[in-house]
């Protein structure tokens, strides 16, 4: 069970090579760990924490590392003290998607009418990346309401909840081979993704993250319809449309308690 | 990532007009502008004090309600300003809410008595006991009943040192909302513009439904000088200018807020409904212009009216009860931490147990009309879990809408092509397949779901040319989302239904003395 101290200290390599994850001992060391740091007001260092859950000092701070990485736990850079972290807090407010949509729904339309293209706003459910609020294209065509419809990976919307999913504390949308590792550290970058027919041949789509109070992305919102109206000859979105997209979703991050811009 | 937001970049016409819309309503005075499009390009709103004097007293302070007209119209003016001309100002406004004041000084003489404001009970049990009462439903084509704005006048007149004598003289006037903001935007006691819309006037019990004037039979029965009513003027037409606002304004349109839905919505045909989901919900149905006599439960009264045109008249039905019932399950219950979330909960189940919930909190309205009803929660076993009560509670809106879209049906005999909504609950998927399936007609919610405020700004800018006619306002209407009703659903709610009216029964049998 050594190994899994050595799986802790290198959570990059961990999951996401698909290594063996964590074992459940070291999930009751971090836990024991855990309830140390929430007992002690964040007093405690390492010595005194390894002390107190009975563990060599290297595996402690080894286990204190991950959970620093992750964001269960806060380390104060002056004493060296331990405390409990912002990521915990966010694990008991869960963002429910009926009132992500309610919240969401007016910068939604706004979009749509100003765009005049169909807007989605879609979450990860486990897994699958799921529609949680749709406004219809403005042209009174005939279209149906795609709620709780599940996307493919290569959607703008996938791209964008795959891009930020982080590896530790959030899901993962079913890996497409079709999208690469380098476009979505470019969408990572940029702060927007494109889709160009990849899901469905002469459709195109933009979308960009939507943050929650905490600042993890909790949503993608995004426009879909002609590839040649949402985006260049080079594949890349119009300029009025990308601002539009990337405002709307400010907006509602702004709208979800988001600080930042 | 751009950070300079050009006006081209919003694909605005270098020439936009926009017209300003007023919604005065009952927590918040808003101030809106939008484009041609029927786009909302930038709103303010601020909220104003409740009073509660005594119970079943609700009361605005009109000076607030002006000042925050004028403080919210100067900001949102100068949020646009330097993108376009704003040609016209429109006004919606809570309706039936009363005030009265100096017409030399423009003083109040009383808060206003709020829409929600029962003191008139008593007056109305009076009122409605004497013998030449008839007179009432005969020529407003309503009830008397609290609800209304006329009662409340009298009980003013009848309160106030010295009112009646004032009002006889000529020194004090009467309106509700859209009045009082007129005459003050229009210069107060300086030459202010006295007159009200005629969807307004008729929820006063005053005004002869179909002559669209007051009527000396309805002013005698409730004893109201004619001295202080304003003049009766179209909804869609210019009242006077408003030259409290830089720049000065024509003030072209005004209705009440449901009406102001109503045309919003586009609904200008006959058969066309809306249904606006929020704290209780109010559905109306255009019927043209000749007048339904109501034996069903909803009530006739004025859509809207174009300047030099005749009137236009819909059935009303008025619910009490709609997100107010969410609204307990969060906070009288605690079930739910937002009113969202009782979508969450009730989707953790696919029925709803053969539980049943009739939020009859203060009695009924449209279209059973008992006061008396008070609510309960039928069908309770152990089975029933609090994710069959929140179904139950969401299903509640949607029979109740059933109810009255069958009562206006039997009014009417016009059939309801489909049902355009907005409000709050409109984000509510399951709230809104349910009506659709309980009621076999699809729901259509639009791009706006400011309709309140759009409907008076379309009326503003109809009347000065910015829309050439109401075609051109259809033409804005976009659909934003449609829920389609379901056969075999549709099939098994009507078998259902009977279940549902069977409870409405019990909460009537409940509340009877």
């Amino acid at each position: 069970m050594s190994h899994s101290a050595d799986t802790a200290t290198n959570p990059s390599d961990g999951l996401a090579s698909g290594a063996v994850p964590g074992s459940v001992q070291s999930i009751e060391r971090a836990a024991a760990i855990l309830q140390v740091v929430a007992g002690s007001g964040g007093t405690l260092g390492v010595t005194d924490i390894s002390q107190a859950v009975g563990l060599a000092k290297t595996t402690t701070h080894s286990l204190l590392r991950t959970l620093l990485l992750v964001g269960f736990v806060e380390q104060d850079p002056a004493t060296g003290r331990y405390a409990l972290g912002a990521g915990l807090l966010r694990l008991g407010t869960h963002l429910d998607v009926n009132e992500l949509r309610a919240r969401a729904s007016n910068w939604t339309d706004a979009l749509a009418a100003r765009s005049g293209h169909a807007v989605r706003l879609a979450t990860l459910v486990g897994e699958e990346v799921v529609v949680v609020h749709h406004v219809f294209r403005p042209d009174d065509s005939v279209q149906v309401l795609e709620v709780g419809d599940v996307l493919p990976p290569t959607t703008a919307l996938g791209k964008v909840l795959r891009a930020y999913s982080h590896p530790h504390t959030g899901h993962r949308p079913a890996a497409g081979a079709a999208v690469s590792a380098a476009e979505l550290a470019e969408v990572r970058v940029r702060g927007w993704a494109t889709e160009q027919g990849e899901y469905e041949a002469g459709l195109g789509g933009l979308a960009a993250p939507v943050r929650g109070a905490g600042g993890l992305v909790v949503a993608a919102l995004g426009v879909s319809g002609p590839r040649s109206s949402l985006l260049d000859a080079r594949g890349l979105p119009r300029s009025p449309l990308l601002a539009m997209v990337t405002d709307a979703a400010h907006a509602v991050s702004r709208e979800l308690g988001h600080g930042g811009g | 990532m751009p950070r300079t937001r050009s006006r081209a970049s919003w694909g605005t016409a270098v020439a936009d007009r926009y017209v300003l819309a007023v919604d005065q309503g009952t927590t918040s005075t808003r101030s809106l502008v939008f484009d041609r499009g029927g786009r909302m390009v930038a709103v303010r709103q601020r909220e104003h004090r409740q009073h509660f004097p005594r119970p079943g007293w609700v009361e605005h302070d009109p000076m607030e309600i002006w000042a925050n007209t004028q403080r919210t119209c100067a900001q949102v003016l100068a949020d646009v300003s330097g993108r376009g001309d704003v040609v016209a100002l429109g006004i919606a406004n809570q309706r039936e809410t009363t005030v009265v004041w100096e017409r030399a000084t423009g003083r109040p003489v009383t808060r206003a008595l709020v829409w929600q404001d029962t003191r008139t009970d008593e007056l109305v049990s009076e009122l409605a006991a004497r013998p030449d009462a008839g007179v009432v439903a005969e020529r407003s084509g309503m009830a008397i009943a609290g609800y209304f704005a006329g009662p409340r006048l009298r009980w003013i007149l009848d309160h106030v040192p010295r009112a009646r004598q004032r009002a006889e003289r000529g020194e004090l006037l009467f309106g509700t909302m859209e009045t009082w903001l007129i005459w003050n935007l229009t210069g107060g006691p300086d030459g202010g513009v006295h007159v009200t819309d005629v969807t307004n006037a008729s929820r006063t019990l005053l005004m002869d439904v179909r002559t669209c004037c007051w009527d000396e039979g309805l002013l005698a029965f409730f004893g109201i000088p004619a001295a202080m009513l304003p003049e009766i003027r179209p909804s869609v037409g210019v009242l006077g200018v408003a030259t409290a606002l830089s720049p000065a304004l024509p003030i072209a349109g005004a209705l009440g807020d449901q009406q102001a839905a109503l045309f919003g919505q586009a609904c200008f045909a006959p058969g066309e409904a809306k249904c606006t989901y929020g704290t209780g919900s109010f559905l109306l149905q255009n019927t043209g212009t000749e007048l339904v006599r109501t034996r069903s439960g909803s009530i006739s009264t004025v859509a809207y009216q174009l300047a030099g045109e005749p009137v236009h008249y819909a059935l009303e039905g008025s619910v009490a009860v709609a997100g107010a019932l969410v609204q307990w399950l969060r906070d009288g219950l605690g079930l739910i931490g937002s009113a969202p979330e009782v979508e969450t909960l009730a989707r953790t189940v696919t029925d709803n147990g053969g539980c049943y919930v009739v939020p009859a909190f203060s009695g009924l309205l449209a279209p059973h009309w008992r006061g008396e009803a008070r609510g309960l929660v039928a069908g309770l076993t152990s089975y029933v879990t609090k994710g069959h009560l929140a179904r139950a509670v969401l299903e509640a809106t949607g029979w109740q809408t059933r109810d009255v879209v069958q009562a206006m049906a039997a009014d009417s005999g016009l059939s309801l092509p489909a049902l355009r909504v907005d409000g709050g609950m409109t984000t509510n998927n399951l709230l809104m397949q349910f009506v659709a399936d309980a009621l076999d007609t699809p729901v259509v919610r639009p791009m706006v779901g400011e309709t309140v405020s759009l409907g008076a700004a379309y009326a503003a800018g109809l009347a000065v040319g910015v829309w050439s006619d109401v075609e051109a306002l259809r033409r804005n209407w976009h659909r934003a989302a449609q829920w389609s009703p379901s056969p075999a659903r549709a099939e098994a709610l009507t078998a259902e239904y009977p279940t549902w009216e069977r409870a409405v029964q019990l909460s009537i049998a409940w509340g009877a003395p």
